[in-house]
């Protein structure tokens, strides 16, 4: 987040590739909705953005033997089933097609908030 | 694994229940197939589906299927001594295929098909909205 275009865009351009993994995460569950003891997965938001809110207040290090914080990356956990199946399968599949609905509606949002704000710099860069 | 992974996951789900789908259509077309021997007739036929994970941290998760198994259940009895295909004490061999549970099967293939093909193209028009960004 050095150069000055990603300091622009702000937090949406960190956000869209999370909401991309997301929707990944759903879809797999959808494919897998009929495999053996394939457990639903899901990501924290919560826990990616405390991860991430973590990692923006750590101080500097400017020494070598500064210990650094280790970036866990994105939080996934296995979902619990609302009505498990007896091949021990966990996956909803309504439940997984409104979140792939909602994590779609999201990424949307993201993206769009991304774009005014290109279209803004244009707008800035040719001077109209 | 291309840069555009949910397509392989949701297309791997495309054909992991198009081979359920055509081991239906196997089943019920051939629920009514007589053999006159116990060993010839029609065994039913079922595909078992595996996760196969794309990346190392597993989190991305394919279908693939494993093995497509052949049925144990014995078949059905019927005497029928005017059957042309009968056996020397008059009995023919039906499979044994029930119609409910294939119908039912087929309909949740059918339903899992559907819904590989929602995610495809919702995925593929956020693609796009993507591409064209800012013009």
């Amino acid at each position: 987040m050095s150069n000055p275009i990603s300091n622009y865009l702000g937090v949406h351009a960190a956000a869209l590739p999370l909401r991309e993994q997301r929707m990944q995460l759903i879809a797999s569950n959808l494919a897998n909705v009929d495999t053996p003891h394939y457990k639903a997965k899901d990501i924290s938001f919560q826990a990616a953005l405390e991860s991430a809110a973590l990692q923006a207040a750590a101080p500097e290090s400017t020494h070598e033997r500064h210990l650094t914080l280790l970036d866990a990356g994105p939080r996934i956990f296995e979902r619990t089933g609302v009505q498990p199946s007896l091949d021990g399968n966990t996956v909803d599949a309504d439940t997984e097609r409104a979140a792939y609905g909602r994590a779609a509606l999201e990424y949307r949002a993201s993206l769009s908030f991304v774009e005014s704000k290109v279209r803004t710099l244009l707008t800035a860069i040719t001077g109209q | 694994m291309s840069n555009l992974p949910i397509f392989d996951v949701a297309g791997s789900a495309l054909q992991a229940q198009s081979v359920r789908l055509s081991t239906i259509a196997s089943n019920l077309s051939n629920a009514d197939s007589i053999a006159s021997s116990a060993d010839a007739v029609y065994k039913p036929v079922e595909p078992i589906f595996q996760a196969r994970p794309l990346d190392k941290g597993g989190s991305l998760t394919s279908v693939q299927v494993k093995e497509i198994t052949q049925s144990e259940a014995p078949p059905i009895k019927r005497y029928e001594p005017g059957h042309p295909m009968a056996d020397a004490d008059g009995y023919v061999y039906a499979p044994d295929v029930d119609p409910v549970a294939q119908m039912v099967n087929l309909i949740s293939a059918s339903r899992s098909y559907q819904a590989g093909v929602e995610v495809l193209n919702t995925a593929k028009e956020l693609a796009l909205a993507t591409l064209t960004m800012g013009r």
